[in-house]
């Protein structure tokens, strides 16, 4: 009974970490740029081909592809910030939506046209397949690396943010972007970095889930809603808030869907609404 | 102001969209209508390598007449019937089409039955497979699988001689997946095993944990699994191997898709020893189709073919010979007629189209996952012959069932 | 009405009497929706389901255009609608106009409950909200497998003929007929109430969500009462698919279609009346011939159409070209 429950909770919690790791990039882009990314699984699909790419045609390690899908996805990003993003920063909401669905779409075809319509299939190193058995208890390999993963990224972005001289920059951005340029930041400069930060995170995060949840040209638009859902639960521009609500969800939608599976589809839903509606700036917000 | 440009882009609308097309009276057209985008995108592409294919080596004119293709995506918007039958409605309204062939999925195929009764046009379907399907429009006609017939071979397989007792199902929640949890629990109960449990899970669903976990916990001695394609066999299998569900401690039983190519890639050893029913692998061993496999891998840079292109395959080859037959003939009526009895080699193996019902009927293959040259693998090692739908044998069982194929 | 500006000469009474007088463009553009029938009759079946997205996005402009609300689930209402019209149709009652009244007012009831958490709410959060109930609805009607067909679609609607003469036919005749009526009766009524002081008041609930309590202006009711009418007319665009395409498939509660349909809205331009109509009639012609011309890879020339649209012309299509104008004529005097 408690092997199971423990069994629950470590693969719901795994789960969670991926999520945060995916989502993490579009609660910083949205909450401090205010930017509407709505082509933030893009990204990711662009960090997860390009570990493909590299492990598939090749050879490369699996884990060697990890940093190479963040700067992939980083460098990416950059690029788009500069040609496209940039004109819009001082546009409505919809015309930002518009522009990153945009995105979306053409990504999605240039994936199709390049990689083929097919799941592409990653094969782990040993390593990190099988599970470890102690005891009742059984932990699958790969959550416990996911696991390990976010906890590492979290532990970097918070010591970045609160105790380096670019961390408090950002913070000085976010919190009051005039102000900032008034004392000579470069905001400009700043937000680029930040951006590039976030969808590299997500361009890892891409990589990442290529094993438990496969990857196709669809992938730019298939988890969209869950990363939405997490930024939002757990307020904007608050990595603590995404690293739990992520953990909470992934640990909900195992729960739900283990012990009452006839409904276990909506329970995730029913949950985010209601939380929203509880605190509509995000459970963990700040303010 | 801005009122002028709403008139204006109106009228554009308007001319842009008065193309209309002309029309020829030596050449057949065919709409093929398909998902070459979206979720199911990769179907669309595997149907549609077995249509070229088949026209590569069979040329473009049969029986002195010109074949033409006209190819619709019906990933469109998703997975929306409304596109589908409004390509129906537009290929033969419009393009003045005289077959139609495709159908990635159910609802789609569903939503359209009404167009091809009341234009009197064969529809050929490629893939959607819940039964009931070629018994909504007697111009229906069928070269995929009808999932019952294979999970019922399967179940009874499963309880007589592949030694599970005690089973549990796990199935994804919508029509193919519903059917087919009922063939397999009817089949497997009427051979003497025993289903304990079962779950369906959603159409989108990332993580499986949950569910392996339940498997794990009913303590069954075997699992039932039926999966679309997409990223859902590959996500499930691993689950599955993660929580030590492997064929070595609980006997696992699935339909094709979870041991296509690139789920048994991503799963490896860990899918040695799973049982399938299904009426394609691409290692089936036959000279029609070594060399069916020689033309998909040149044509999709080394994959291999699944069902879906083989019955893309099929799709065309009964679509030749029945015009063939027809002289040239693609009058809805006389094409069906021609088309009922029809029989031939498919690279699975003999088939023919059931005279009664117009679906399929084919062999059904029990192939084990093997390691062959060092690669998980799926190896037949027995077969049911001709099988038909047994849904539709119930019906008819029942008198339910016209004699035009269409039920009651 | 409560907003008057003092002492300027400036009458609201006549700003909106000159706005809902009838203009020769819009005129038009009404008699040119009929040209279907002489120049295009092949394509009449998708000029219904324009007609139908055009609806659909004129509804959810009440919300986004006029109010300020946006609103990324309200495929809830169409697929609430849809559903409403199909179980009608199924079960025996197949009159095709008193089905369309049946859905919008279960539709109106649906969106007069949800309203009451939507008033609660705002920004991201609201957003989000749309979504999860979007999904929500989808996934209660996936379930109701037995009721709804679950995901093989509701199957064996039968609609009878209007008026007992006109039967839907292959041609789409009927349906683009019936799709236009019912289109342009809706944007009367919209018309009408956006020029009415009620919509004045929406518009000013839009720019200034402070000042509009500050004067009397009861801000949620309002609210409530719009988000009613919104979901009304999405219900019968809805039932107006159900009833034309004669099925209904899970897809009409889903996520993607809620998407869309902002996509639409955004592309012509929200906020202008004409701009859902325009951006929906662009979105599904450029969708079915870019379909037609490259059926696997179309995604990339629809998204390169978005993207560049919103870079040359910003605020949709009628916003950028009233921007443009605006320019033009500014730099002449």
């Amino acid at each position: 009974m408690i092997a199971r429950f423990v069994s629950l909770l470590f693969d719901g919690f795994a789960y969670g970490m991926l999520l945060f790791v995916l989502s993490v990039g579009l609660s910083v882009t949205l909450g401090m740029m205010n930017f509407v990314n709505l082509a933030h699984g893009a990204f990711a699909m662009v960090g997860g081909y390009v570990a493909i790419a590299l492990m598939n045609r090749m050879g490369w390690p699996f884990l060697a592809t990890l940093p190479v899908a963040f700067l992939a996805a980083a460098l990416f990003s950059v690029v788009l910030e500069r040609v496209l993003y940039r004109r819009l920063y001082r546009a409505t909401d919809l015309d930002q939506s518009l522009l990153t669905i945009g995105i979306v779409f053409m990504s999605i075809a240039i994936a199709a046209y390049v990689f083929g319509t097919n799941q592409q299939p990653v094969q782990l190193p040993d390593y990190l397949r099988g599970r470890i058995v102690l005891g009742d208890f059984s932990f699958g390999v790969y959550r416990l690396f996911l696991i390990v993963s976010a906890l590492i990224i979290t532990g970097l972005m918070v010591i970045g943010l609160e105790y380096t001289r670019f961390g408090a920059q950002v913070r000085a951005c976010v919190d009051n972007q005039r102000m900032a340029r008034g004392l000579g930041l470069n905001v400009d400069y700043v937000f680029m970095m930040t951006f590039a930060l976030g969808s590299g995170l997500a361009g890892l995060g891409g990589a990442l889930a290529i094993e438990p949840m496969g990857l196709d040209p669809n992938f730019a638009l298939k988890y969209l809603v869950y990363m939405l859902i997490v930024v939002a639960v757990g307020g904007l521009a608050s990595i603590r808030g995404a690293f739990f609500t992520a953990g909470l969800l992934g640990v909900i939608d195992i729960f739900s869907k283990y012990y009452v599976p006839w409904i276990g589809g909506f329970i995730l839903y029913l949950v985010m609404v209601g939380l929203l509606i509880w605190r509509p700036n995000g459970v963990f917000a700040r303010r | 102001m801005k009122k002028v440009f709403a008139g204006i882009g109106g009228m554009a609308t308007a001319m842009l969209l008065g193309l209309a097309p002309a029309q020829a009276q030596d050449t057949i057209k065919i709409g093929l209508i398909m998902s070459f985008s979206g979720q199911f995108a990769d179907l669309g592409t595997m149907m549609d390598a077995g249509v070229k294919l088949y026209m590569k080596e069979h040329g473009d004119t049969i029986a002195g007449k010109k074949i033409e293709i006209i190819r619709k995506d019906s990933g469109a918007a998703g997975t929306a019937p409304d596109v589908a039958k409004r390509l129906a409605q537009e290929l033969i309204v419009r393009d003045k089409v005289d077959i139609i062939a495709g159908f990635s999925l159910t609802p789609d195929a569903l939503a359209a039955a009404d167009v091809f009764t009341e234009s009197k046009k064969v529809a050929v379907i490629m893939n959607a497979a819940t039964a009931i399907i070629t018994a909504r429009s007697p111009y229906f006609a069928r070269t995929s699988i009808p999932l019952p017939a294979a999970m019922g071979a399967l179940g009874t397989w499963a309880a007589k001689t592949g030694g599970a007792k005690k089973t549990f199902t796990m199935v994804t929640n919508y029509g193919p997946g519903i059917d087919s949890e009922i063939a397999f629990q009817t089949a497997f109960k009427a051979a003497g095993g025993e289903v304990i449990g079962g779950v369906r899970f959603p159409v989108a669903n990332p993580d499986f944990s949950a569910f392996a976990q339940q498997l794990k916990d009913s303590k069954a001695d075997s699992v039932y699994i039926f999966v679309p394609g997409g990223e859902q066999p590959a996500a499930l299998g691993k689950a599955l191997a993660e929580h030590g569900v492997t064929p070595k401690t609980v006997k696992i039983f699935s339909s094709g898709e979870l041991v296509n190519d690139e789920p048994l890639k991503s799963m490896g050893d860990a899918a040695l020893g799973i049982i399938s029913g299904w009426s394609y692998s691409w290692t089936h061993k036959s000279d029609t189709n070594a060399k069916f496999v020689k033309g998909i891998n040149e044509m999709l840079n080394g994959r291999n073919p699944d069902q879906f292109a083989v019955s893309g395959y099929d799709g065309m080859q009964l679509i030749y010979k029945a015009l063939e037959k027809t002289k040239g003939n693609a009058d809805g009526d006389t094409l069906i007629a021609a088309m009922k009895g029809l029989a031939w080699e498919s690279p699975r193996g003999p088939v023919s189209i059931d005279p009664e019902t117009r679906d399929i009927v084919q062999n059904i293959y029990l192939r084990r996952v093997d390691t062959v040259n060092g690669k998980p693998q799926v190896v037949e090692f027995d077969k049911l012959d001709a099988v038909k739908d047994p849904v539709k044998l119930q019906l008819k069982a029942d008198g339910k069932l016209n004699p035009d194929g269409t039920a009651k | 009405m409560n907003a008057q500006t003092p002492g300027a000469a400036f009458n609201p009474q006549e700003v909106l009497r000159a706005q809902v007088r009838w203009r020769a463009l819009e005129i038009i553009f009404w008699v040119a929706t009929l040209a279907p029938f002489v120049l295009t009759p092949n394509y009449l079946i998708l000029c219904s389901q324009i007609a139908i997205a055009a609806l659909f996005a004129l509804s959810l402009d009440l919300l986004v255009g006029y109010s300020g609300i946006v609103s990324l689930g309200h495929a809830v209402y169409f697929g609430v609608g849809a559903y409403s019209a199909g179980l009608l149709a199924k079960h025996g009652w197949g009159e095709p106009i008193s089905g369309l009244l049946f859905a919008s007012v279960v539709t109106a009831l649906v969106g007069y409950l949800i309203s009451f958490i939507m008033v609660r709410i705002t920004h991201f959060a609201l957003i989000m909200v749309t979504v999860g109930l979007c999904l929500l609805f989808g996934e209660i009607a996936n379930s109701l497998h037995d009721v709804t067909g679950g995901d093989d679609g509701l199957q064996g609607v039968k609609m009878w003929s209007i008026f007992g003469i006109y039967r839907f036919d292959m041609f789409g005749r009927t349906a683009y007929v019936y799709t236009l009526v019912a289109t342009f009766l809706s944007f009367l009524v919209l018309r009408r109430i956006i020029n009415s002081p009620f919509g004045l008041s929406l518009r000013g609930m839009r720019e200034n969500q402070r000042r509009m309590p500050a004067i009397g202006v009861p801000m949620k009711s309002r609210l409530q009462v719009v988000y009613v009418i919104s979901a009304c007319f999405a219900g019968l665009a809805g039932a107006l698919s159900a009833q034309t395409t004669q099925f209904v498939a899970l897809d009409a509660l889903s996520f993607q279609r809620s998407a869309e349909v902002l996509v639409m809205l955004i592309l012509g331009g929200a906020g202008r009346l004409y701009g859902g109509l325009i951006g929906a009639a662009m979105f599904m012609v450029a969708r079915d011939q870019l379909a037609d011309m490259n059926p696997q890879y179309w995604y990339f020339w629809l998204g390169l159409l978005l993207v560049i649209v919103i870079i040359f012309l910003p605020n949709g299509i009628l916003g950028g070209l009233a921007a443009l104008i605006d320019r033009v004529r500014s730099r002449r005097s």
